[in-house]
């Protein structure tokens, strides 16, 4: 724990303080219809021209049914438009590899993955899809689920801000101006700065180089069949053999790697994701992607104070949420800087930390920093490692995701699931103000804590349940990549990362099997949808709602206490529930790996 | 009649409450309280467990010992709320004696029947020293009533047909005359008879709130059984086979028992209170609501000011001492017996001008108040003295009225008050100032409502000169002067349009409308019938400054269910550090330092962290009957505050009890 | 019915629509930017010799044990450096396997380069990195290996460590990240005539 990695704590905290404003009044015209952009002149006609293919108003808003229905319908026909090509790749042209069709489980997993903003991939990219399932099929998702988050996140804004109405915006009209607006230009400008720092951004075949020092292997021995020869005495041959060219890969990666991190998505371009080399080549290309995953998160609620005319909530909101991130920050930089006591036994270096999994260039700061941003948002892409972080830093990206990723985010996601808990800190507490409780002049009723409790339960419910599931299966434990509790953290972190819509994993886990495909699917589904439902629900009935005029009595919405209370709600509602089964494995693990214990 | 809570430990309620907590483990009961509910299960499966392992069996009976009592616990809390409430409306019903009823039959012939066959509509016949049977509204006669069974005031008032002034409460008595009364509801319907079901609980309704709290409770409950229930597996998967029971005992420990033991306690304990206060409550939801209250209406006369005006000062003309003018004015108003015209007589007194009786004045003529003259007074030895409104005595005196009165006049009405010129045939002597006199303590009392957010509007029918001035001395924040009832109502829906809640305090018939209005009326019970029958709360008292205790228990009914919720939730963390430890030491003995407590073993910890989460419903008891302590501090600094008490105690205390606890049973060698 | 209709109409067009712009329009826009400002950093930053044969890429460690070159960190890529499958060992910090790798790693570097039995070795020599292909060693890696590398190349330790200071990438902007020692690029440095 350095001085100058305390230094680029804070120059990340202040950057993205800096930022939240400019974004929050950018996204004040985004969101809004009528809203406008100095792109005007280049993007309106694209949206004018949208509309009209698609036949609909931009005038004509919606209430809670219609949007939801509208969100849903367009997710499920993305889902299969994803699925189809998948299946039928074969078929398809851009192919060169000749690849198979995806198998059902795996097809059905990946669409899901990736309409649901989680990108969880269970196939290896390379060895599985062709250019154009990549390119069209996978990377739409990347902008249309990350507008589809913001949409509802803002469609709950405007239910906490307008009153006595029932309409909450047009779900088109959000999902076409996020797009174009907010997510495209940003991106463009991201992802050339992206190339500038070493990222790759061509359309040639992979490059063969020819290694500097040829490196010999010791490989199994084949037969003409393929397979493996066993000596007398049972044991597999081996031969020796000599590796002369490294592949490089190639591709259009930097624009996608620009999606993919501003609307958290967090898919990986090839399987290392964030810490390939060329996926993330500087500690400068670092800093801009932890910065994009934060930065529409941040700016929402910003947005959310602006539109509830309370700037003090919405900066109040965002203190919680940095709260909640520096502690895991802390946490997660502290345990990784103190290594792991087994290996220091071994003679590695104390000072160095814990480098399984890390890259160099990052060290230990910027991999513990990139691990709590990426599931603090709902990102999922990785810098290092985490299956090979020690147990408490591997407890933090579990916990982050555990708690509903709620730390500024997923795009609109973080957002609305903050506000789940804002409704119910400001229910518990409100009532010891001496009033019904309300939120921002609503009264917050029994139909409101329903919802907000609905959302919990399917969370706690769909991870718990799958989770426990798994751990007893053959099929579950069959995945594991580590014993003892190594192995339990590895289970929960999949199903926490699905139902979290992250998407990172603890990668050691063999997740592409039919068991896995189908179950994680249905996580991600449900982590998205069934969440998305209620909270939908609950903004209808909040818009609706008359508005009380603020008074002495009024329950406060920011400040210290406020920000206290949140935290503490999050804490107690969001995070017991989890503590038992962490106990299991990361904690569990804490003090075993301090007696040296071995799985 | 002040009705004083009973004693906490009062055996005469604390007695059946034991009996009811046993009573109350009917399943068909417990399912109304799904957290309770739950536990009443584990303890089931506990009890079974007692018999079906294979080990450990003195623990795992402690255990459900502790569970049971979790359960008798929560019962006795809601028990002992009802007694209390019983006890209350036992000293109300007390009043309902049997009563027999002259009713009017077909044809006018009175029919002697029990007052409990009296249907809507009947009509009977009350004589004096007779109990009226039931509510109803005088429609022949008038008759002075003895109230003090209902209201406790010993002063008989009176009753008559017609007017604000004809309702008559059942179980009152008739003093004197005879009056014909229509009962205006049957049987069992009556206010005392709904509050006394409200308090038993037997028709008790979970109110808005109430619910609210139910379904998070529930949830929170849902979602700890399911991470117990997983805990099964996760525990097979490493080796940690943890027992039903043990899982039980963290179910329990994690679902917020407290104030799901509590919770319908509080609200019985809110209704107490207000009978307590003498207002009877319509329903739960009506308490709920007083809490709420955004804005105040009050009724000017009565309420804020003293009901009458009087006189403040003798404002003498030029050349006439202060002395001469008091001696004038008293003179003028011996004949006055308007408390107008008591209150000169008694502000004569301080000049040193004793009283004169009438008889001393033989030759006095007294000059009645009338329309026409608007003047009253006395012709003595010669000399006209008048008092009267200042047209009314420029037209009388000679000469013309001293433009220093004139100035005064003046003054006194734009001040608010009201000028009486007092003069003799031949000059004017100067003027009194009557006044309205505010109520003492009341500024003080609407800046507490200020404080909680709440803000104050006087109706009055004076003009908005006058209403200015009073609005001022009074302190209230707004006014609506000149008002006609209309514009009471009006007054109230324009402000509910604005999202605000409206409580009201109203008597007479005109007052029906708008205190249906309200969202919390509060009907006088001096009042007519149908002012009670269109609000939801009656004040037993007519006292109309009630509607702030009103509130205030209200508030604290919420304040308790929060503070109580925030408690128990709190309460966690501890419980969390107890058991968790104590279920993996077994299997991972590495993972002693999470066992921050140093408990003596897995076995004391976990029992230790089962009492006290059985213990602590009991302690809180209490609390939940008394209510938690409302400060009008504003919300921000209440919130600080209950936050600080039950939120962070709520985490603090668990440690130190459950380590008490501990210490304990492993002093006496229980584990 | 009718607007269930006109529902689907919208969420198939708005389909076809952003992807034509987000998968077609974008990356193609970004590509000829790109080409246009970086053509070198967007076609892989290779590294070709004077034959003009790709050698690497300036951002993609490779594998060396000969003495005379510097180690790069072990690798969990395939076999090791294999551009085609990137990924760490994702062993957990209990994992008996990571231990006796790491056990291993550190006595074959204590030998390598000479170091006695109490030397810590630094971390980044013994573990693999997420990538498996991690262009850089730490600092002091370098410097523990200039012994070995100096004395298979019979040139002086300053010359190398003034080697390895000009292939060290320092933090960005001078704070953000940490020194690492680019050792495809030290060991090419090396090969070059100026280097021996």
């Amino acid at each position: 724990m350095q001085p100058s990695d305390w230094l680029q704590l804070a120059v990340y905290v202040v950057t993205l303080a800096a930022i939240t404003k400019p974004m929050g009044l950018y996204l004040m015209q985004v969101l809004d219809a009528g809203g406008r952009t100095w792109l005007d002149p280049v993007l309106k006609p694209l949206e004018r021209l949208t509309y009209r293919l698609m036949g609909v108003r931009p005038d004509g808003e919606q209430d809670w049914r219609r949007y939801t229905g509208s969100m849903l319908l367009f997710s499920l026909v993305g889902l299969l438009f994803t699925y189809a090509i998948l299946r039928l790749q074969h078929l398809l042209p851009l192919n060169p590899q000749g690849f198979g069709p995806v198998s059902p489980d795996l097809a059905f997993n990946t669409a899901v993955s990736f309409t649901t903003n989680t990108n969880w991939q269970s196939y290896s990219g390379e060895s599985t899809m062709s250019y154009l399932s990549q390119m069209v099929a996978l990377a739409f998702h990347n902008f249309v689920s990350a507008a589809t988050g913001i949409a509802i996140a803002a469609a709950l804004v405007r239910g906490i801000a307008r009153h006595s109405t029932k309409l909450l915006g047009n779900f088109w009209v959000d999902l076409v101006r996020i797009t174009y607006y907010l997510l495209l230009p940003i991106c463009l400008v991201f992802a050339v700065i992206l190339v500038s720092q070493g990222m790759i951004q061509n359309f040639r075949p992979y490059t063969k180089a020819s290694l500097v020092e040829p490196m010999k292997i010791s490989v199994e021995k084949k037969n003409d069949k393929g397979a493996t020869i066993k000596s007398p005495d049972g044991k597999t041959v081996m031969e020796e053999q000599t590796v002369t060219e490294q592949v490089i890969p190639q591709g259009p990666m930097a624009s996608q790697v620009a999606i993919k991190m501003l609307g958290t998505n967090g898919g990986g371009y090839v399987n290392a994701n964030a810490a390939h080399p060329f996926e993330n080549p500087t500690p400068l290309s670092n800093f801009l992607q932890m910065l994009s995953i934060f930065a529409i998160g941040s700016g929402l609620t910003w947005y959310l104070g602006r539109m509830t005319k309370n700037q003090a909530h919405g900066w109040s909101v965002w203190a919680a949420m940095m709260a909640l991130f520096l502690g895991g920050v802390l946490l997660c930089w502290w345990a990784e800087a103190a290594g792991n006591p087994i290996h220091h036994q071994l003679g590695a270096a104390v000072a160095d930390g814990n480098m399984e999994g890390k890259e160099v260039r990052f060290g230990i700061f910027n991999s513990a920093l990139f691990a709590t941003v990426t599931t603090d948002a709902s990102c999922g892409a990785v810098n290092a490692m985490h299956d090979s972080f020690t147990a408490l830093g591997g407890f933090v990206p579990l916990f982050n995701m555990q708690l509903g990723e709620i730390i500024i985010g997923g795009v609109g996601a973080g957002l609305y699931g903050m506000l789940v808990f804002v409704v119910l800190a400001v229910f518990i507490a409100g009532l010891m103000v001496g009033r019904t409780p309300e939120y921002l002049g609503k009264k917050i009723q029994s139909y409101e804590v329903k919802m907000a409790m609905l959302a919990l339960l399917v969370l706690c419910f769909t991870l718990l349940g799958f989770a426990a599931w798994a751990s007893v299966s053959a099929w579950g434990l069959a995945g594991r990549n580590n014993e003892g509790p190594h192995g339990l953290s590895e289970i929960l972190y999949a199903f926490s990362s699905a139902v979290g819509n992250n998407g990172s994993a603890f990668a050691g886990l063999s997740a592409n099997t039919p068991w896995y495909n189908t179950t994680l699917g249905i996580a991600m589904l449900f982590g998205r949808f069934l969440m998305i439902v209620p909270i939908m629900a609950m903004a209808g009935s909040l818009a609706q709602k008359k508005l009380v005029p603020a008074s002495a009595g009024t329950f406060p919405v920011s400040g210290v206490t406020f920000i206290v209370l949140l935290l503490g709600t999050v804490l107690l509602i969001g995070a017991l529930n989890f503590l038992p089964v962490l106990t299991l494995g990361p904690v569990v693990e804490h003090f075993l790996t301090a007696q040296g214990k071995l799985f | 009649m002040t009705h004083k809570p009973p004693s906490l430990f009062d055996w005469n309620i604390v007695g059946p409450a034991i009996v009811d907590s046993f009573r109350k483990l009917d399943p068909r009961l417990m399912i109304k309280n799904p957290v309770m509910f739950v536990t009443q299960i584990g303890a089931l499966l506990t009890t079974v467990a007692i018999f079906t392992a294979t080990a450990e069996r003195g623990f795992i009976t402690h255990l459900a010992i502790w569970l049971w009592f979790t359960v008798l616990f929560a019962n006795f809390a809601e028990a002992v709320a009802e007694g209390r409430g019983k006890a209350q409306a036992q000293a109300l019903r007390r009043t309902r004696v049997k009563t027999t009823a002259h009713r009017i039959g077909s044809g006018g012939r009175t029919e002697d029947v029990n007052a409990n066959d009296l249907r809507k509509g009947d009509i009977v016949v009350v004589r004096a020293g007779e109990v009226v049977p039931a509510d109803g509204d005088v429609i022949e006669g008038a008759a002075t009533v003895d109230e003090s069974a209902i209201t406790g005031e010993s002063a008989p008032v009176i009753r008559e047909s017609g007017g604000d002034r004809s309702a008559v409460t059942g179980g009152t008595r008739v003093l004197s005359d005879e009056i014909r009364v229509r009962v205006t509801i049957n049987p069992g319907e009556g206010f005392l008879d709904r509050m006394i079901s409200l308090v038993e609980g037997a028709k008790r309704q979970k109110t808005p709130n109430e619910i609210a709290l139910t379904i998070l409770l529930s949830a929170l409950t849902l979602i700890f059984l399911l991470v117990c229930v997983t805990l099964k597996p996760f525990g097979i998967y490493s080796n940690a086979a943890f027992s039903v029971p043990v899982l039980i005992a963290l179910l329990v420990c994690l679902i917020p028992t407290t104030i799901g033991g509590l919770l319908s306690a509080i609200g019985i304990a809110g209704m107490d209170r207000l009978l307590q206060h003498n207002v009877l409550a319509m329903s739960g939801r009506a308490v709920e609501a007083a809490g709420d209250v955004d804005v105040l209406l009050l009724d000017k006369t009565g309420t804020i000011t003293l009901g009458n005006r009087q006189a403040t000062e003798f404002i003498p003309a030029p050349g006439v001492s202060e002395k001469e003018l008091a001696d004038a004015a008293q003179l003028a108003s011996l004949a006055d017996e308007t408390p107008e015209g008591r209150s000169v007589v008694v502000l004569a007194k301080k000049f040193g001008i004793r009283e004169r009786q009438i008889h001393e004045l033989p030759l006095a003529q007294f000059v009645k108040f009338t329309a026409q003259t608007r003047m009253s007074g006395v012709n003595v030895n010669g000399t006209q003295y008048r008092k009267g409104a200042a047209d009314a005595i420029r037209g009388f005196v000679k000469t013309p009225v001293p433009a220093a009165v004139e100035d005064s006049v003046q003054k006194v009405s734009r001040a608010g008050g009201t000028p009486l010129l007092v003069a003799t045939r031949d000059r004017v002597l100067g003027l009194i100032h009557l006044k309205d006199i505010v109520k003492g303590g009341l500024r003080e009392r609407f800046k507490r409502l200020r404080t909680m957010g709440i803000k104050t509007i006087m109706i009055t029918g004076d003009n908005p000169l006058t209403a200015t001035a009073i609005a001022a001395e009074a302190g209230v924040d707004d006014f609506l002067a000149e008002a006609k009832p209309e514009d009471k109502l009006a007054l109230i829906r324009r402000e509910q349009s604005g999202g605000r809640m409206i409580a009201m305090i109203g008597d007479g018939t005109n007052d029906a409308p708008a205190l249906a209005q309200a969202d919390v009326g509060v009907a006088m019970n001096t009042g007519t019938q149908a002012a009670k029958e269109a609000g939801n709360m009656v004040d037993l008292d007519s006292n109309p400054t009630k509607l702030i205790e009103v509130i205030e228990i209200g508030k604290q009914l919420l304040i308790t269910r929060g503070s109580l919720t925030t408690f128990s939730i709190a309460n966690d963390v501890a419980k969390y550090f107890a058991i968790i430890p104590a279920m993996l030491m077994g299997t991972f003995p590495a993972i002693a330092p999470l066992n921050v407590m140093a408990l003596h073993s897995p076995t004391s910890a976990i029992l230790s962290a089962v009492i006290f989460n059985a213990l602590i419903i009991v302690a809180l008891i209490p609390l939940a009957l008394r209510g938690v302590k409302f400060n009008p501090i504003g919300a921000v600094a209440i919130l600080q505050r209950n936050l600080l008490i039950y939120g962070a105690g709520g985490v603090v205390i668990p440690f130190v009890g459950i380590k008490l606890i501990d210490m304990l049973l492993t002093a006496l060698n229980l584990v | 019915m009718k607007t269930f209709l006109s529902e689907i109409r919208s969420a198939v067009m708005v389909t076809l629509t952003l992807a034509a712009v987000c998968c077609g329009l974008y990356p193609l826009v970004v590509f000829g930017v790109s080409q246009l400002f970086f053509r070198d950093k967007a076609n892989g930053s290779l590294i070709t010799d004077a034959k003009g044969a790709v050698r690497g890429s300036r951002l993609i460690g490779q594998p060396f044990s000969a003495d005379k070159y510097f180690h790069p960190r072990p690798s969990a890529a395939g076999n090791g450096y294999d551009g085609a499958s990137s990924g760490g060992s994702n062993l957990g910090p209990t994992s008996q396997k990571l231990n006796d790798a790491v056990k291993d790693r550190i006595a074959q570097y204590r030998k390598e380069n000479g170091l006695s039995e109490s030397e810590p070795v630094p971390a980044d020599a013994v573990t693999a990195s997420g990538s498996g292909l991690d262009p850089h060693i730490s600092p002091r890696n370098a410097e523990l290996q200039t012994p070995r590398v100096a004395k298979a190349r019979g040139v002086s330790e300053d010359k190398l460590r003034e080697l390895i200071r000009e292939n060290t990438d320092n933090p960005d902007l001078g704070f953000l990240g940490e020194s690492g020692v680019n050792v495809l690029r030290l060991n090419l440095a090396l090969d070059q005539p100026s280097g021996n």
